[in-house]
């Protein structure tokens, strides 16, 4: 009993020193979901690229991001200096993401990790719900949020292509055409490279092998299905290259954009899937996104609070 | 602030709640219970975040089968497990959470910066939050449950893993929270002494059933123990005897303290029903010519309440058995 007696005395001490500014409430608006959404939305879109971020983590993104236009640069440079009619590289637009899948895939490995396996190595998550934020508000913003990212990784190159493409007096109607059917493409992909990074970020909190495991199934499936599509063409099984095709994110999406976005496939003999074939392909690739979204709300719905 | 009615919480193995009816008022609460006593379920339906199996509840005169996101809006939840990312400051981290609470951009920095403060990191804030200490890392996860002005906040465990001067710390802040913020605090702990100088009320639950829900005057003041402690003279070599032999002929009962602590021997207990007891005790040491070393309320603890109530229960239970 006598034991206790000191310590509030010096609780006591420590307390009038904090006293010292009074309490302020707030009675100030309070924006609601909608608002915590969109500031969610905007801190992961910012911290995909390090901004708000240690120096560190800003040097992966921005160096990636730079990977991706640099060679565009170069190339529109180029066809600039020689007065080309046209970008050196045929369809350039719907051609770029797949030439420099493996820089994209890198950029989801690194990002997509830190995007949502701090919040649940750290148990942050039940903090979020613990607002009047939820499941679905938290998601949709985490999706959106790396979505826009790789849109943004995606889509400059083009912008820049486009850009040297107006400089150096190319077909404006050809170019536009071309360069709208290139972001569409990229969008696809950025929402289902996007979709599957996340969900496999969110069942590894570990964040190494979430990186790990991103590289694994973005670039090794696409390694494997274009060996077996190269074996399967070797053989004269050309009927079976786009089905082969469907397992791949990569090859999904240029799948999509030989069948319906005017470019050129880089399926093995050069041709893409039929049109039947890549109604197959956009089906796919909306239900892989579906399925991301809703695999996401399901891992969310366990591990809130 | 708090009201449930007959809420129950099934899980397939096991009922975490069981048909708990309370009503909380404003103020300091504590919820005791033992790990495993249905604390954490109870503030997980409270926030609206898991359904009742059965029976309503209802927070700030919200329902929380309904109206979840209203009253995660105006209040605030301090996890028991560690919820804090290592690479951030306190500062960046809480302004975060302010926005995530709904407060526009400018005010979540002012209120971030404020509420720090008030719980107590000063220059520190802006370092990495994987360096502070486990008391400072207590004080930030405080500060973000406090941070967009709720009006009732539910702390878990918030002494956990402290140390005793950090607890007491952690203790009066908590005490602060209401008294100078005028935010209500429902506080869990499984350590009945603390929440003896820090609630109001007090909640005892145990295998998701109410035990006992009384105010802590209720539990340590219906009657003042004092304590009396005298030197002796040369008149009177054993003083303490004189003292409680003098006392009984004036009709006031004494017992000694217990416990066999050094000095124990020399420490007098005695019921005093009023004021006119100190006089008395005054007048009677006086008398006898001996110095009044000591003399000082005594409170009941809770866990002497919480235990003769279990032995209460037990009784029953043979009763009826």
């Amino acid at each position: 009993m006598a034991v206790e007696q000191p310590a509030p005395v010096t609780a006591g001490g420590d307390q009038s020193r904090i006293h010292d500014i009074g309490y302020r409430g707030y009675d100030g608006p309070r924006l609601g979901r909608g608002y915590a959404r969109r500031s969610l939305y905007s801190q992961s879109l910012c911290g995909a690229y390090g901004l708000g971020r240690s120096v560190k983590s800003k040097v992966l993104p921005m160096l990636l991001f730079v990977v991706m236009c640099v060679p565009a640069a170069i190339m529109v440079a180029v066809a600039v200096a020689t007065k080309a009619h046209e970008l050196p590289l045929a369809h350039a637009y719907t051609r770029w993401a797949i030439v420099m899948q493996a820089v994209i895939s890198l950029y989801v490995a690194s990002q997509a990790p830190q995007s949502v396996s701090r919040d649940l190595r750290f148990k942050t998550v039940p903090l979020y719900f613990s607002r009047p934020i939820e499941t679905a508000d938290y998601v949709r913003a985490k999706f959106a949020a790396l979505a826009s990212a790789l849109f943004v990784l995606t889509g400059a190159p083009l912008l820049v292509m486009y850009a040297g493409a107006l400089l150096a007096k190319m077909g404006f109607a050809h170019q536009t055409e071309e360069f709208a059917q290139g972001l569409v493409s990229v969008a696809l992909l950025s929402l289902l490279f996007a979709g599957i990074g996340l969900v496999i970020a969110a069942v590894t909190p570990r964040r190494g092998f979430g990186i790990a495991a991103v590289i694994a199934v973005l670039t090794i499936s696409y390694g494997a299905v274009s060996t077996l599509q190269a074996i399967a063409d070797v053989q004269g099984n050309t009927g079976a290259v786009p089905w082969i095709g469907l397992f791949s994110p990569v090859t999904l999406v240029d799948g999509v954009q030989s069948a319906f976005l005017g470019g050129s496939s880089g399926f093995p003999g050069g041709t893409g899937p039929s049109g039947g074939e890549g109604a197959v392909y956009v089906l796919v690739v909306l239900g892989l996104i579906a399925a991301c979204y809703a695999l996401l709300i399901r891992r969310y719905k366990k591990v809130g609070l | 602030m708090i009201a449930t009615e007959s809420l129950s919480k099934r899980f397939p193995r096991v009922t975490a709640l069981d048909r708990l009816s309370m009503d909380i008022g404003p103020g300091v609460t504590g919820l005791v219970g033992a790990n495993g006593a249905g604390k954490s379920t109870l503030i997980k339906i409270l926030l609206g975040l898991s359904p009742a199996t059965e029976g309503r509840a209802a927070v700030l005169g919200l329902d929380v089968a309904t109206e979840g996101a209203a009253i995660r809006e105006r209040v605030g939840y301090m996890p028991e497990h560690d919820c804090l990312p290592p690479d951030v400051s306190a500062t960046e981290f809480v302004v975060h959470m302010a926005r995530m609470s709904g407060l526009p951009p400018t005010a979540a920095r002012e209120r971030t910066a404020d509420t720090l403060r008030h719980v107590g990191l000063y220059e520190e804030r802006y370092r990495p939050i994987g360096g502070y200490s486990t008391g400072m890392k207590q004080r930030v996860k405080l500060a973000q449950a406090l941070v967009h002005d709720p009006r009732l906040v539910f702390l878990d465990e918030p002494t956990n893993g402290l140390d005793p001067v950090g607890r007491d710390e952690m203790l009066g802040l908590i005490r602060r929270i209401h008294t100078d913020f005028g935010i209500s605090v429902l506080v869990t702990s499984h350590l009945l002494g603390e929440l003896e100088r820090t609630c109001d009320h007090v909640v005892v639950i145990d295998g998701g059933t109410l035990l006992r829900s009384s105010s802590t005057t209720d539990f340590t003041q219906t009657t003042t123990t004092l304590a009396i402690e005298v030197t002796d003279s040369d008149g009177h070599p054993d003083g303490t005897r004189a003292v409680r032999e003098a006392l009984h002929a004036r009709g006031v009962e004494t017992h000694d303290e217990g416990g066999g602590l050094p000095g124990a021997g020399h420490i007098l207990l005695l019921t005093a029903p009023g004021e006119e007891t100190y006089d008395l005790v005054r007048d009677v040491v006086a008398d006898l010519g001996l110095g009044l070393v000591r003399m000082e309320q005594r409170r009941h603890h809770i866990s002497e309440v919480f235990t003769s109530s279990d032995d209460q229960r037990k009784e029953a239970v043979g009763h009826g058995g």
